[in-house]
């Protein structure tokens, strides 16, 4: 029994130091690469579709739908690691992410979900030209929504 | 000696009336508006163009909460911070009581209802440029917009800039109507050129300002510092900015750059409005843009 507690409060104590560590060692010049190479993925793919909408590119559905996929799963994916605090553009150079960010984490999340419902629609209707174009205003949308509140202008 | 001050009182006396005449506010009579019908259709289109909307609803408003237009956005200045007010359909807070002609003279002599100038903050120093028909359209869509009972926040400008009559100087220097851009131009560069600079009044922000806040026109378009401090707006003419026609209908589409960045700050709420235009009138703009005078970027600093 003592035994038993004794090693759950070392346990503990590991787990709380570790916690600790992984704090003070918050590598904020990698999370904000990882942000901007993030960023660097979702505008290539949507250039692929963006291109065809333009009547730049010829319009091919299987292109199309493999780029509006991976937008869908770069929306998907869970990014909270790359925004760690102390990297706004008030703490660091380098980044034109706003402190009010992370001051309004809900309306932050709610945007999150907005583009994913738009990369969603995208998805669902890039096999044809017109569903592209259709579409990449939604997109656009929902990034500029997030870029207007919480993107440092040039 | 008694010469002398007798003209000294003279030429004051003459100093004030010159004064007197050129900072009174000067509205338009009634005629001006005779006979024109209001287009709700248009007056949507009015709307969105000239992105009332972007400036008077409220801070952070999304969604349909955009068409509240209840006002209270700050605009930050060297002359002090403007504060939007509330232009919704409320008769006593908004404008609901206003006539079509009150519009007018709101937006083209830049003078209230009671006979007050506004401040170039509203940027009537464009929509002076705005058709009678596009105003009385404009005056009947607003009035189908919601009410708000918000009130408005004084604006915090400091001496001598809070005395509204020098304004009147302010005008008789740098309102006039005239098109910036003249040139032979083809109808859909016109229309471009009438959503520009009348509605869209898109050189507010992207023409630098003199000393006294007049547009620099001679540099039309050629990119100005943000006058609330941090970050600037770029230069649009084919100076700087190589896009393709295409890529600007893109542009204010969906927001998107040829790299597929996406507009952000002030500029992601006028993308908002331009998406709500026809196809053929964001393509005019884009002519427009496309002919526009050539201002080489000024080389960067250092």
């Amino acid at each position: 029994m003592r035994i038993a507690s004794i090693t759950l409060l070392g346990a503990a104590i590991a787990v709380a130091g570790s916690v600790v560590l992984a704090a003070s060692h918050v590598n904020v010049e990698g999370a904000i690469k990882a942000r901007k190479a993030h960023m660097q993925l979702n505008a290539y793919n949507l250039g692929i579709l963006g291109n065809m909408a333009k009547g730049d590119v010829d319009f091919d559905a299987d292109a199309a739908q493999r780029a509006a996929d991976n937008l869908a799963a770069l929306a998907a994916m869970d990014t909270t690691a790359y925004w760690p605090p102390g990297s706004s553009n008030a703490d660091v150079e380098d980044t034109r992410a706003l402190p009010a960010m992370w001051d309004n984490i809900p309306d932050v999340l709610e945007k999150v979900a907005a583009l994913q419902a738009a990369t969603e629609a995208m998805a669902g209707a890039a096999g044809t030209l017109e569903g592209v174009q259709a579409n990449m205003g939604g997109i656009g949308g929902a990034c500029g929504a997030c870029h207007q509140s919480y993107r440092q202008t040039d | 000696m008694r010469r002398f001050l007798l003209f000294l009182v003279v030429l004051i006396v003459i100093g004030a009336a010159v004064f007197w005449w050129i900072t009174k506010p000067v509205t338009a009579s009634a005629e001006v508006l005779e006979g024109i019908e209001p287009d709700l259709a248009q007056g949507e289109l009015v709307f969105y163009a000239g992105g009332c909307a972007s400036c008077h609803a409220a801070v952070d408003a999304s969604g349909e909460d955009k068409l509240v237009l209840s006002g209270g956005q700050g605009f930050a200045s060297p002359f002090g911070t403007f504060y939007a007010p509330n232009i919704s359909s409320d008769p006593d807070a908004g404008i609901g009581d206003w006539s079509a002609l009150d519009l007018y003279n709101a937006m083209h002599n830049g003078v209230s209802p009671e006979g007050s100038h506004y401040y170039p903050a509203f940027p009537y120093a464009s929509y002076i440029r705005a058709t009678p028909e596009d105003i009385v359209s404009l005056h009947a869509f607003l009035q189908t917009l919601p009410a708000s009972d918000a009130a408005n926040t004084p604006h915090d400008v400091g001496f001598p800039f809070n005395i509204r009559r020098s304004l009147g100087g302010w005008k008789w220097l740098f309102l006039n109507d005239d098109w910036v851009v003249n040139a032979d131009l083809d109808p859909v560069q016109t229309r471009g050129r009438y959503l520009a600079e009348a509605l869209g009044h898109c050189g507010e922000c992207h023409t630098p300002r003199n000393a006294l806040g007049g547009l620099e026109t001679t540099k039309w378009l050629s990119g100005a510092p943000n006058p609330a401090g941090r970050g600037s707006f770029p230069n649009i003419t084919p100076g700087a900015l190589d896009w393709s026609e295409a890529d600007l209908i893109e542009y204010f589409t969906s927001g998107f750059t040829p790299d597929f960045d996406s507009a952000g700050g002030h500029m992601a709420l006028v993308v908002q409005n331009l998406a709500e235009l026809p196809e053929e009138d964001r393509a005019a703009i884009a002519a427009y843009l496309k002919m526009v005078p050539v201002v080489e970027p000024e080389p960067a600093d250092g």
